[in-house]
Formats: structure tokens, C-alpha cells, sequence
């Protein structure tokens, strides 16, 4: 009995020590968001949060750890949860800076500017190429946007692989695995209306998984499954489909040339929004984001930049890439 | 005398606060179960939302741009064929080891085991739900041939890992808290081990058992980045331990984020709380109605 009760009251303790530490944390970090709007002094690190899109964390969290060795002063905190995420944190002040894999809706703009009085400031920051992903031993090369919307649209009839004339070595079922996305990420919506069209939803039964990287990571231990997600998740085990906007023109691949110019068909802005008068040190950021110098991020990440480059080196690159 | 009145004090003083906490966990629940049926009775009430469809449709598009359906019978199903399995794995396990580390083993693997179960305890959820999503995944297509490794089986036996530690614990205190006086009578009248466990421990701790199985099922239930993970979060009925499926409590956590407060998809989100909670407590409540038959009989 006795013995219990001294573990009740470590077990008490150690709960009171938890909140304590908590509560620590949120009164820290409280302090670094007023540091970074009043203190400007010199040993105080300017903190820029930076929230949003899956679809860009990684590259925004590439972006910070770069910006760290060229402003040593400003420190940059990304987190993700979605597009919408990081939108309503611009809209309750929580965010500097909101990533976007979509571009902001009139009702979201207005909450902004019912919050700040001004309309938030568009920026795009670089391309992202939705790639169809299969396992990388899938004998399917290339694919239609009218395939796919029969593949994942709600009254689509494609249902097996071989319905696309293929056989997938370790997929004996021959049924397809539709891997997609849960509805409160921006990738979601993008492939719906990009691929199915407007108003038309998705099939009942695919996996919706969390993350970007999920998806990629599912398909490439998954002979039987096809998935979409960024172009700068993919790995070694999968294989990246070439897409065709209609049956009889020719498919390309997703890399940055065919992106730059237009060809393939599934690519989109990334957009970063700030509010209508952003500091100093978030315009900096920003610049310096859409500069050289973090557009070879962009490049480097698997994403695709905004500043032109000769074709070549990008398909030397994404080649590499590829290996 | 000074002394004393300060102990009278002191006195008061503990029990009012034990009085307290006691007190705490009812307002504690009841404010909860307020919030959560006011944040979703406004669309109950409001003739917008059919409630056959809720509970009979598995055409479940909360952002469908066209048409809007809230069907949840396939997240029921999903939840309810988790659990049963989950728990048709862990009970039998948990029980099993409960009774080993009480009544079995020496004391030195008694340590080790106690300290092994705690440790599967404290793996965090998410951290099932990756092991799940790679290892799970990868094993389940080899051993079964099946097309895709994120599903039922997988759920389940991730739920079971997750809540054979609780029903251990809780088991192994309520055999504990048998008295020695019986397993002394048992095995006085000549009963082995075994025939001791079941005819006197196994009876006398029936409730505790229960309650141990039932906090397995709470955990099962309730669990929720684990099985968004490891089930594949896939809207269908299943039809086999291969099928994917999407549970009631994933759907919360994975559109509550995204859905604007206030708004229809929101309060469905609450319904579906609504009638998590309505589960759990019908499953106490026919736990406690059992125990009572049992001791009604005795």
C-alpha cells in the first residue's frame, strides 16, 4: 500500500513537472513573438514564423537552415499542417509568413484583411510538379489525365491494372491501390480539380494518407499501388509516370524544363503570403527566398525555380536526380 | 496543544482538497460532454442533417464540391472491426500475461518483465503508427500476399501491442489484491497452480479483470494517430482482416484542422464525437450491468 502510494505521488509530481514545463515553453515562446515585433536589440534573434503547406516544408525548412549561415540575426521557424493551416495562423497573427500550395481564396483574403486592414502580399516562390508515382518495378511508362480521372474519379470504371494493358510483378490481385491524399491538404484539392475536374470527387475507398512523403513512402513498398504527390518526394523505389493532357499527344515527364515551359501538365505555383506590411526582416527574407541564391534551393529540393536557366543544366540536374 | 490544532487543520485542509480532485473529474467530464454536444447539436436540430444517412450511407464527402454527404457507416465499421480484432488479440495476451507475472514467475522475471511492459507503454502512438506504415506494411503483403499492408490486421495488432500494457498492469494489480489466505485455502485442499488461478484468483478478481479489459477497449477505441496511420484511412465497409478501413476517431483528427469552425463539416465532426462518446459509454454501462448480474447471482 505504502509502496503504492509513493508512486502515486511520483506519478503526481511527475504530471505537475510536465506542466510546468509546458507552460514554460508557451510563456518562452510567447516572449520570442514579442522579441521579435518590439526588441530589435543586437543579441535578440529576430524569430520569422513560417507555417503552412506540406507540400513545402521541406523546402522551407531548406530555405531557414540556408538563411541561418546568411543572417545569422533572424531565425526562421517552419511548421506545417496545410495550406489552410497556415493561412488561418496569417489570419490570427500567429504567422510571419504563410506557405501556400494554392492560391489564397477570396473569403481567406478577407479574413486577412478584416484582421490587419490591409490585403496580404503574393508571392510566389517556385513551381511544384504533381507527379503520378508508381512502384518502381511497374512496367507502366506514361498516362492521360483522362486515364487518371477514370482511375480515381467517383464514377470512374478503371478498377485493375490490367485495364491499363499492364501486369505488375508482385501485385497478384492486379487491383489497383489508389493513393491519396486527406482533404485538408492543398495537394488534394489541386489534383481534384486539376485531374477530375470541377465537382467531380474522388472514388470511395482510397488510402488518405497524412503527409507528402507518405505517399511516396507507401508506393515505393506497395507493387500494386499508384499515388500522386510532389516531384521533389520522390525516391529511389518509385517511378515517376509521364503525363499526356489527351490521348494521342505526347506525354512528358515532370522535371523543371517541361514545368519552365508549360508542357507538363500537372504543375502549379507555390505562393508564399505575408500580411499587407510585412517587417523588415520578413521583406529580406523574402528577397533574398526568391534570389539566386534560394532558388538554387528550389532546385536542389526537387522543386522548380522561378528564374530561367538554360535548359540544359536543369536536365543535367534533374538527371542526376533521378539516379 | 498548539501542535494538535495544527494538525486539525492540516486535517481539513487534505481532505477538502482530496475532496476536490475528487469533485474535478465530474465537472471535468460533464464540461466536455457539454462542449461537445453544443458544438455539434446545432446541426442535429437543424433539419439539415439526415441522420439515417449518417448512420445507414458509407458516402462520406465532407468537401465535395458538388454534393455534400456525411455517411458514416463505413468509419463505424472501421472502428468497430479495429477493436473486435484488436481486442480478440490483447485480452487472451494481457490476461495471460498478467496472470504470469502475478502468480508464475520469480521474482527476478518479474522485474524484467514489469519494466519491459512499461516500456512498450511509453512508446508514443505516433511512433506505432510509422512502424505500422513501413515495417507492418512491408511484412503483411510478403506473409499474406495481399495488395496493400495498411488495414485491418495491421490496426489491430498495432492496437493490441498499444493496449496489452494497460490490461497487464491493471490486471496484474487486481490479482495482486486477492488475498493470500485464498490461493493458501486453494492449494491446501490440493489444487495445482493452474486449478488455483482458475477456481479462486480468476473469480475473485473477475472485476478487476474487467475493468483492465475494459480500459484496453477505451484505449482501442480512442486511439487515434496510430491507426489514421496503420489502417490506411480507406472508406470502405471490410469484408476481411485484409480490407484497409478509416475509423471514427481518425476522421476527427484528420479533417477536424481543416474544417472552419461553425461550419456544417465541423458539427458533423462533433456528431461523430457525440457518438464516440455514446460507444464508450454504452460499453461501461453494459460492463457494470454484467458485473452486477454476476454479483446479483453469487
Amino acid at each position: 500500500m505504502k509502496e503504492k502510494s509513493a508512486s502515486i505521488g511520483r506519478g503526481l509530481a511527475a504530471s505537475l513537472l510536465t506542466l510546468s514545463i509546458a507552460l514554460s515553453g508557451l510563456i518562452a515562446s510567447g516572449c520570442d513573438r514579442t522579441g521579435e515585433t518590439n526588441n530589435h536589440g543586437a543579441h535578440e534573434r529576430l524569430v520569422i514564423q513560417n507555417i503552412g503547406s506540406d507540400t513545402m516544408v521541406n523546402l522551407a525548412q531548406a530555405w531557414a537552415e540556408e538563411y541561418a549561415t546568411v543572417e545569422p540575426a533572424v531565425s526562421v521557424e517552419v511548421s506545417g499542417g496545410g495550406s489552410g493551416t497556415g493561412v488561418a495562423a496569417l489570419i490570427n497573427g500567429a504567422a510571419d509568413i504563410a506557405n501556400c500550395s494554392r492560391q489564397m481564396e477570396a473569403g481567406e483574403i478577407a479574413k486577412v484583411k478584416a484582421a490587419d486592414g490591409q490585403e496580404p502580399v503574393e508571392n510566389i516562390v517556385g513551381y511544384d510538379a504533381l507527379a503520378i508515382f508508381t512502384h518502381k518495378d511497374n512496367p507502366l511508362e506514361e498516362i492521360t489525365i483522362e486515364r487518371l480521372a477514370a482511375i480515381y474519379g467517383e464514377k470512374g470504371r478503371v478498377r485493375m491494372w490490367a485495364d491499363l494493358g499492364v501486369q505488375v510483378p508482385g501485385c497478384k490481385s492486379g487491383e489497383m491501390i489508389l493513393v491519396s491524399r486527406q482533404s485538408n491538404s492543398g495537394t488534394y484539392h489541386y489534383f481534384r480539380e486539376a485531374i477530375l475536374g470541377k465537382g467531380v470527387d474522388f472514388k470511395l475507398g482510397t488510402l488518405d494518407l497524412h503527409g507528402s512523403k507518405d505517399v511516396v513512402e507507401l508506393v515505393s513498398r506497395t507493387p500494386c499501388a499508384i499515388g500522386y504527390s510532389g516531384m521533389g518526394y520522390a525516391t529511389q523505389g518509385v517511378k515517376m509516370l509521364r503525363i499526356a493532357r489527351k490521348p494521342g499527344e505526347t506525354a512528358f515527364a515532370p522535371n523543371v524544363e517541361n514545368t519552365q515551359t508549360s508542357k507538363y501538365p500537372i504543375a502549379r505555383p507555390l505562393y508564399m503570403y505575408t500580411r499587407g506590411a510585412p517587417n523588415d526582416a520578413v521583406k529580406k527574407y523574402l528577397k533574398w527566398v526568391q534570389s539566386e541564391a534560394g532558388q538554387a534551393i528550389v532546385r536542389a529540393t526537387g522543386y522548380v525555380p522561378i528564374v530561367k536557366e538554360t535548359g540544359l543544366s536543369a536536365a543535367v540536374e534533374q538527371g542526376a536526380k533521378r539516379q | 496543544m498548539r501542535r494538535r490544532r495544527w494538525e486539525l487543520i492540516a486535517e481539513s485542509l487534505v481532505e477538502w482538497l482530496i475532496r476536490l480532485s475528487g469533485v474535478s473529474a465530474i465537472i471535468f467530464v460533464f464540461g466536455i460532454f457539454y462542449f461537445v454536444f453544443r458544438e455539434g447539436m446545432g446541426l442535429l436540430w437543424s433539419g439539415r442533417f439526415n441522420f439515417v444517412q449518417f448512420l445507414t450511407s458509407i458516402e462520406w464527402y465532407p468537401t465535395s464540391q458538388s454534393h455534400v454527404r456525411y455517411g458514416a457507416l463505413a468509419l463505424i465499421a472501421g472502428t468497430f472491426s479495429v477493436t473486435l480484432l484488436s481486442m480478440a488479440i490483447a485480452v487472451p495476451f494481457g490476461v495471460g500475461t498478467a496472470i504470469y507475472v502475478s502468480e508464475f514467475c520469480g521474482p527476478r522475471a518479474k522485474e524484467t518483465l514489469k519494466i519491459v511492459i512499461e516500456l512498450l507503454a511509453a512508446i508514443p502512438s505516433v511512433v506505432w503508427g510509422f512502424i505500422g506504415l513501413t515495417v507492418m506494411n512491408s511484412l503483411i503483403i510478403k506473409l499474406f500476399d495481399s495488395p496493400i499492408g495498411l488495414n485491418v490486421l495491421n490496426g489491430g495488432v498495432i492496437l493490441a501491442l498499444m493496449s496489452v500494457p494497460i490490461i497487464v498492469s491493471i490486471g496484474e494489480d487486481a490479482l495482486k489484491a486477492v488475498p493470500d489466505s485464498f490461493r493458501e485455502a486453494a492449494i491446501a485442499l490440493g489444487a495445482t497452480r493452474w486449478q488455483m488461478v482458475r477456481r479462486a484468483l480468476l473469480p475473485a478478481a473477475k472485476n478487476g479483470l474487467l475493468a483492465a479489459v475494459l480500459l484496453g477497449v477505451g484505449r482501442a477505441v480512442g486511439e487515434t494517430m496510430a491507426v489514421l496511420m496503420a489502417t490506411g484511412h480507406s472508406i470502405r465497409i471490410p469484408t476481411g482482416l485484409l480490407d484497409p478501413v478509416r475509423t471514427l476517431t481518425a476522421t476527427i483528427a484528420a479533417e477536424l484542422g481543416e474544417s472552419a469552425v461553425g461550419s456544417d463539416h465541423y458539427q458533423v465532426l462533433f456528431i461523430i464525437g457525440i457518438l464516440l462518446f455514446t460507444i464508450t459509454f454504452v460499453v461501461n454501462l453494459s460492463a457494470d450491468l454484467i458485473v452486477r448480474g454476476i454479483r446479483g447471482k453469487a
